[in-house]
């Protein structure tokens, strides 16, 4: 038998490893926080890797996780052995199924990486809302509490489930459990085989459906039997929980590993005993451990097998001497009497007090509450704290702990200072920028020092909610026993800071154990940094007694030729101070880790790596530490003074990282959050930044036009108002005729740039002296910093121009309207946000919005800061996002509720005329609103009638004034990403189109799920690959505008920014003022494409001129008018698909891992971009369509 | 019959036309066209150790970019074992054409550092490459840079190379050398087996709509002859045991003539064959022989040289005075009225 490997892996990956090789068929769809387990699955599939039978699984990807549990419920009914991994809303979508399989004991395992729910506001991060929403289904259910678990109680539920005949749901805690790497023992293939004999997968095939054996399974029943039906499954349940036993017992004697269905831990003598469930469980029995071994009669019951829940061996694994149960639940129901796993302890008591079998003396008092939702970090305070209600006379019963109620009033108190000593285990962590490789770099540290026998080792990572410049903070313990702390690092003994900019904004020490040592990339020497740190930063290194090193990692990145990644600098930096290893075998061992991890990027890279290690040593210095604290410097407030009470109070909180300490009082009861908060927060993340040069500009608006982060704005001004600027101002004459007092300005936002360069790409205008330089080029921003900062207040003093004056039909025109969306945390350069930038600022004041999920409604609508705004008159766009799969669905609802209330508001308009004034109402109700002044109009008609009903008494009055406002056309669009339009919202999609109803869908196409990482969409393009489609796409996109345009009475317009801007400007128009449905179909370039995204907008005008993304229009109204409403605005194709294709690694990598397969369907994918076209030219030339 | 047979770089062809390193050697395929359409051998496409330390980089870059930011999309593409970066396709196409083909299959390095010219050279030797032809693409834009600095990167990188491999290597030439002749000897001193005249620099235009650099290839007409003809007809016979090719400007069985006669063992093609495609080469030769059946020629070996400075009646007509005679038929051809 092969010997068993141990490996440092996440809990996806562990749990994958299993259910991958157990299985002939996965049925997949991507989300967060399992897609890493479907895509493993699908990469070994590409791999071609085997299952334990010798054959390799079928991955399917499928349009929603809805379609997944059909595919899978198939598969299943046809014999194969079938799984699924998912989460959340994606767990809720397989409900229907879910009863399905489990009602005809179809045995199957679907793993799941528990998440939150969807309620007041979306949360990608876990508890147990989703598992518990399918308790009822007839699944059982496993939880696994560590990475470790999620290996084995994988290959247990998958050997239960075929014994049993009963589906498994396999949980563990997203991202604590799902990503957190931690060391593990691998079982072997033939572990498997022998846990999953070939008897019983045999038995499985035998229940399938064949025509050779036929029978009829899924019939409709009547009021005769269903009822027994359901109940004639009773003895597989009741047989649940023995074998599951029976399989643990057995994996016992096969790895050495013991699992119960309640595991206990503490002391056997405890009288207060914790309930819970999941990796809550290893935090608790860390806590028990510690505490039980201080004398304290405490212990922990780990559920395992909450379904069937097994009240019996509840009761057997309980304690005789229990007094108090705490029972646990990581899930949250409004309205309940309690919490799931509470109403279930209280039940198996209750009914064993009844039958006179319980094991205590007496009833033991039972409290139950809710910890950890959405990822709370649950700490052994926590613990410790629920142990010490439990000491009460009574207990606080629907107990909240992690968090301060004080509305309701159900938290407990605890002392967040509690922790157990845990000796042995260094606690290590890291600040960095996702850029600059600090994850990575870490990850590789756990695998060196996992690799090693002699050590454990657990690394878990928080990320910030932003997809630029966004902050990491890597916590990493090691240690020589099995690490059970599934929760956050509190106190660390080495602090690597590895953005000097942090020292400023963030309390990089504030975690620091005395002694820690502190480690800090930064620009100064060590004689110099002292005296750039800010004094809190000062006074925790002195009163801590914190060793200080200090290297300038960008200046050996530099010289190693590395550009700017530090990430292995600061690497070789931790192995050389903390001590965890010997130096030089440390040093050796990230020689080998960067050979390995480099390997397939090149001996450069690798030689590179090296030299940087190299180099890294002689540049690390330790400080000298003065005695006093000698700074003036103090850390930045996260948001200036004049910002508005709510950001003061809650918004900067989030944004300093200390939401945690929000009160319940602070936060909104219904997710409803002020807009327009991103404009707070200055987040400078680019050292470079367009600077303007206006004697070279031509005003064409384009860079405004393109800017991402809406960061470059133009307003045009009567020249007088420069008596007020500061120095250094710039602007021009307006380049127009007839205005020689206007003033033209252009004004960067530049702490709010990313440095993406896609304005200097677009600009057209060069310098007549030197042709390098363009009417806006990027530079240094630290020289400029102050000066424009104060140039920016100043052109904040300048008036918005006039919508009533500005010519929405150019691209440069359109620039003087106002963003009301701005400053997104989207990635440097993206290519939807601009989109959506146009968007508000052509029709923003009377915008409402519905956000599928996705890029867009995360960089659109994540905490702490969001981009939506509004104008001065308090207008802006109404954002809401519902689902992923139902968005154009929740459109619809916007404006089938916007045309009653506008029906309501004319009705009882006119049925009040004689009080509101009957001219005003004839005025208002038959006013056109096509024209920016006609619409500014019909709100000075709106506001009047608004102010005589104040004077009006009647409840018909009341009922007008609530909904008068939609007297006022409103602009209802829908938006989201291709996963949404082609995918998992294409039915809905299809049937709001086929309505006939005025609303506005913009399709963001990337042609791939950007959102979670990467992963193939119906959009994706012939010979790309992504993520389920490794060996490249090999069928067509599919082509929504077509499908769209056969109802005839569709808007379509496919449209590319970065190729004609014109043509996207009129198609926004266009749709807008079209009275029914319309879709555009907008090209977005990607961080997913594998391009340098300064180049995006050329790939754009690539993807335009090769013919892969046409640009066209079809509109119904031009029929009336007897001509074609089809009409192609791109040329013919004049360059070759791969002159647009290669330039993107998403093209290139084929071509480079299967250069035949990748000429092959580079070839197919030209054939069908000519084949489009020609059909294109062909409805293009029909005359009268 | 002719016999069209001639030795380059130790290696024996059939006829002395070759097919040089394009776009059309990228591929077995192509390699393969090119043999049955009649070439005597194929310089490969070049390796260019910086584009493949530049697509290193780039990937490094493009795969990493936006990965571990952001909790929901901690990647962007699937983890891939064998995506090629380094020069394995480029071996590959050595090993598949030298499997695939019977003609030699010459190997193009462009290399920039020591390494590079050395590693690579050496995978090339073991891949199976007959001979490699060094291609050192070189402008020398920085003004301290001195002639005598120029040609000693030459000369060091095939001394580097020379040290690295056994098989013949032959070395592409700019013809901007103050004394091309010095150059050539010492070269040839260093141990080149064949010369190859002349590489044709990346010259770039200007696009006027856009005013940017435009950096892009012309093909090469009849009419470049002209200069490595001159070289060619100077050093045959001067440089022992050193093959001469010719390069540029190849589009029929005449230019072919007119370098055997300077003193080419081999002639290149590529525009010619880019053109009107791999079957070129075989009616080239076709008309080789024909001419020189009609006019009784036994071989190349025959006439191999027979118009160089060595040989001609009046050697200076390659020197100072036939520059003269330039300039005065120019004025002959275009009178100007006065």
């Amino acid at each position: 038998m092969a010997e068993r490997e141990m490996t440092t892996i996440d809990g996806n990956e562990a749990c994958a490893h299993v259910a991958y090789r157990i299985n002939e068929v996965c049925a997949i769809y991507p989300i967060t926080p399992s897609s890493t387990m479907a895509e493993l699955a699908d990469q070994w599939a590409s791999e071609e890797r085997r299952n334990i039978w010798g054959n390799i699984p079928d991955v399917m990807e499928m349009q929603s996780e809805a379609g997944a549990a059909g595919a899978v419920h198939g598969a299943l009914q046809s014999g194969a052995l079938t799984t699924t991994f998912t989460a959340s809303q994606g767990l809720m979508l397989m409900i229907p199924n879910m009863y399905k399989i489990a009602g005809e004991l179809t045995p199957a395992v679907f793993h799941v990486a528990a998440r939150a729910l969807a309620a007041q506001g979306l949360s990608i991060f876990g508890d147990h809302q989703d598992v518990m929403a399918v308790r009822s289904t007839g699944f059982a259910m496993l939880a696994s509490g560590s990475v470790q678990e999620s290996h084995d109680m994988a290959l247990i539920a998958q050997a239960a489930s075929l014994r049993a005949r009963v589906p498994f749901v396999h949980f563990f805690d997203g991202f604590r459990t799902s990503h957190e790497v931690g060391k593990l023992e691998l079982l072997t293939d033939d572990d498997l085989r022998q846990m999953v004999p070939d008897e019983l997968v045999l038995a499985h095939r035998g229940r399938a459906l064949s025509p050779e054996n036929p029978f009829i399974r899924g019939t409709a029943q009547n009021p005769d039997v269903y009822f027994q039906g359901r109940e004639a499954s009773n003895s597989f349940y009741a047989a649940v929980p023995s074998v599951v036993a029976a399989v643990m017992e057995e994996f016992a004697g096969l790895t050495g590993r013991r699992y119960r269905l309640f595991d206990y831990y503490g002391d056997p003598q405890a009288e207060r005993v914790i309930v819970v469930m999941g990796s809550g469980a290893e935090v608790a029995r860390e806590t028990v451990e510690y505490l039980a071994g201080r004398g304290e009669a405490v212990g922990v019951l780990q559920v395992r097998l909450y379904r069937p829940f097994a009240a019996a061996d509840f009761l057997a694994a309980m304690p005789a001497s229990t007094r108090t149960l705490a029972i646990l639940d990581r899930t949250k129901e409004p309205g309940a009497p309690g919490e799931p796993l509470y109403l279930d302890v209280i039940s198996a008591l209750a009914e064993a007090a009844a039958a006179g079998t319980l094991p205590t003396a007496t009833m033991p008092r039972v409290f139950g509450g809710r910890y950890g939702l959405s990822s709370k970090d649950f700490t052994p305070a926590m613990v410790k704290g629920v142990l010490d209600e439990a000491k009460k006379e009574q207990p606080k019963n629907h107990f909240t702990v992690g968090i301060v109620d004080d509305v309701t009033h159900t938290s407990l108190d605890y002392d967040p200072q509690f922790r157990p000593a845990n000796e042995g285990v260094v606690r290590a962590m890291f600040f960095g920028l996702g850029a600059d490789g600090t994850v990575g770099a870490n990850k590789n540290t756990i695998k060196i020092i996992g690799d090693d026998p002699e050590f454990y080792a657990q690394g878990y990572f928080v990320y910030d909610s932003k997809k630029s410049g966004s902050q990491t903070v890597s916590h990493l313990r090691f240690g020589r026993e099995p690490i059970r702390s599934s929760y956050l690092i509190e106190k660390a003994d080495f602090i690597a800071c590895h953005q000097f900019n942090f020292v400023n904004t963030t309390d990089v020490l504030g975690r620091a154990a005395e002694g820690a040592t502190f480690l800090l990339n930064a620009p100064y020497p060590a004689d110099e940094v002292w005296d750039h740190l800010p004094r809190p930063m000062q006074q925790q290194i002195i009163e801590k007694k914190l060793p200080f090193y200090v290297i300038d990692a960008y200046a050996v990145a530099r010289e190693a030729g590395m550009g700017t990644r530090t990430n292995t600098i600061m690497q070789t930096c931790f192995f050389a101070i903390s001590g965890v290893m010997e130096r030089d075998a440390a040093i050796d061992k990230i020689k080998k880790a960067i050979a390995k991890t480099y390997k397939l990027k090149g001996d450069e890279v690798i030689q590179k790596n090296f030299e940087a290690v190299d180099r890294t040593l002689a540049n690390l210095h330790r400080v000298t530490v003065p005695g006093v604290a000698s700074s003036d410097l103090e850390l930045a407030p996260p948001v200036p003074a004049q910002a508005p009470d709510f950001v003061q109070r809650v918004t900067a909180m989030m944004m300093a990282g200390r939401g945690d300490d929000l009160p319940v009082s602070q936060v909104p009861v219904d997710g409803t959050y002020p807009s327009g908060t991103t404009k707070w927060e200055k987040r400078n993340i680019s050292l470079f930044v367009p600077i303007w040069e206006p004697d070279i500009c031509i005003q064409c608006g384009n860079c405004s036009f393109v800017c991402p982060h809406a960061v470059i704005r133009s307003k045009f001004y009567d020249q007088d108002r420069l008596a007020d600027a500061p120095e250094g101002f710039r602007s021009a004459p307006i380049d127009a005729r007839g205005f020689p007092d206007i003033r033209y300005t252009l004004q960067i936002y530049l702490e709010d740039c990313t440095g993406c360069g896609l304005c200097v790409e677009v600009c057209p205008a060069k310098s007549k002296e030197a042709a390098g330089v363009k009417a806006i080029n990027m530079a240094s921003k630290e020289p400029v910093l102050e000066s424009e900062r104060a140039n920016v207040d100043f052109f904040e003093t300048l008036p918005v121009n006039d919508r009533g004056r500005v010519d929405f039909s150019t691209v440069r025109g359109s620039q003087f309207l106002e963003p009301l969306f701005e400053f997104s945390g989207a990635c440097a350069g993206c290519g939807e946000t601009p989109y959506l930038k146009l968007l508000s600022q052509l029709f923003g004041d009377r915008l409402q919005i519905a956000n599928a999920t996705g890029c867009s409604s995360i960089y659109g609508g994540n905490l702490p800061t969001t981009p939506w705004t509004k104008n001065a008159e308090g207008r802006g766009p109404a954002w809401s996002n519902s689902l992923f799969e139902d968005n154009a669905e929740f459109g619809l609802g916007f404006r089938l509720a916007a045309d009653k209330h506008e029906d309501l508001a004319q009705t009882l308009a006119r049925q009040l005329a004689d009080r509101i004034g009957p001219d005003l109402v004839d005025e208002t109700l038959l006013a056109q609103q096509r024209t920016e002044v006609q619409i500014h109009l019909q709100h000075g008609r709106v506001a009047a009638m608004k102010e005589r009903l104040a004077g009006i008494e009647g409840p018909e009055a009341r009922q007008l004034e609530s909904v008068v406002d939609h007297l006022i056309r409103r602009s209802i669009w829908i938006v989201g990403g291709d996963g949404w339009a082609y995918d998992i919202g294409s039915g809905g999609l299809d049937h709001v189109l086929s309505t006939g109803r005025n609303v506005n869908i913009l399709v963001m196409d990337t042609e791939v799920y950007s959102n979670t990482g990467g992963q193939m969409s119906k959009s994706t393009p012939t010979a790309a690959i992504a993520k389920f489609a490794a060996a490249g796409k090999k069928v067509g996109k599919k082509d929504l505008a077509l499908q769209a345009i056969s109802y005839g009475n569709v808007y379509v317009a496919r449209v590319a920014m970065g190729a004609i801007p014109q043509q996207t400007l009129l198609a926004f128009r266009e749709a807008e003022a079209f009275p029914g449905p319309s879709l555009i179909l907008a090209y977005s370039h990607c961080i997913a494409h594998g391009i340098n995204m300064a180049n995006g907008l050329n790939q754009q005008n690539l993807a335009v001129h090769s013919g892969h993304w046409p640009l066209l229009r079809f509109n119904p109204m031009v029929r009336e008018s007897g001509e074609n409403p089809f009409v192609l605005d791109s040329p013919r194709p004049r360059v070759s698909l791969k002159d647009y294709a290669y330039n993107e690694l998403r093209y290139r990598m084929l071509s480079r891992t299967n250069p035949d397969a990748a000429d092959a369907l580079i070839a197919q994918a030209q054939e069908q971009v000519t084949r489009k076209y020609e059909l294109y030219e062909e409805m293009a030339a029909r005359m009268g369509g | 019959m002719a016999d069209l047979s001639t030795t380059y770089l130790g290696l024996p062809l059939k006829h002395p036309v070759v097919a040089s390193a394009s776009p059309l050697t990228e591929s077995v395929e192509n390699v393969k066209r090119l043999e049955d359409g009649g070439a005597a051998a194929v310089v490969l496409a070049s390796l260019f150790e910086e584009q493949l330390r530049h697509e290193q980089q780039a990937y490094d870059h493009l795969t990493t970019a936006g990965t571990e930011s952001f909790a929901e999309s901690l990647s962007y593409f699937p983890e891939v074992e064998d995506y090629h970066v380094g020069p394995d396709r480029y071996l590959e196409l050595i090993r598949a054409c030298r499997a695939a083909t019977e003609i030699p299959v010459i190997a193009s390095l462009n290399g920039v550092t020591d390494e590079g010219w050395t590693g690579y050279a050496r995978q090339m030797q073991e891949a199976g490459a007959s001979a490699i032809e060094l291609n050192v693409f070189y402008i020398p834009a920085a003004l301290d840079v001195s002639g005598r600095e120029v040609e000693d990167r030459y000369v060091n990188v095939l001394n580097a190379v020379k040290s690295a491999v056994d098989i013949p290597v032959a070395i592409k030439l700019s013809p901007f050398f103050s004394a091309m002749g010095a150059m050539a000897r010492r070269l040839a001193d260093a141990g080149a087996n064949g010369l190859v005249l002349f590489n044709r620099f990346y010259q770039p235009d200007f696009d006027l709509e856009k005013r940017e650099v435009r950096p892009n290839l012309t093909l090469s007409t009849p009419v470049e002859i002209r200069l490595p003809l001159l070289w060619l007809a100077v050093l045959y016979g001067r440089l022992d045991g050193v093959s001469l090719a010719a390069t540029r400007g190849v589009h029929g069985a005449e230019e072919v003539i007119k370098y055997v006669m300077a003193g080419a063992d081999a002639v290149m093609t590529t525009s010619a064959l880019l053109k009107n495609g791999p079957d070129l080469a075989g009616r080239m030769v076709a008309e080789l022989e024909a001419w020189m059946d009609q006019r009784g020629y036994e071989s190349i070996a025959q006439m191999k040289g027979s118009m160089s400075q060595l040989k001609v009646q009046d050697p200076s007509a390659f020197e100072r005075a036939n520059y003269i005679k330039v300039l005065e038929s120019y004025r002959l051809d275009y009178p100007t009225v006065v």
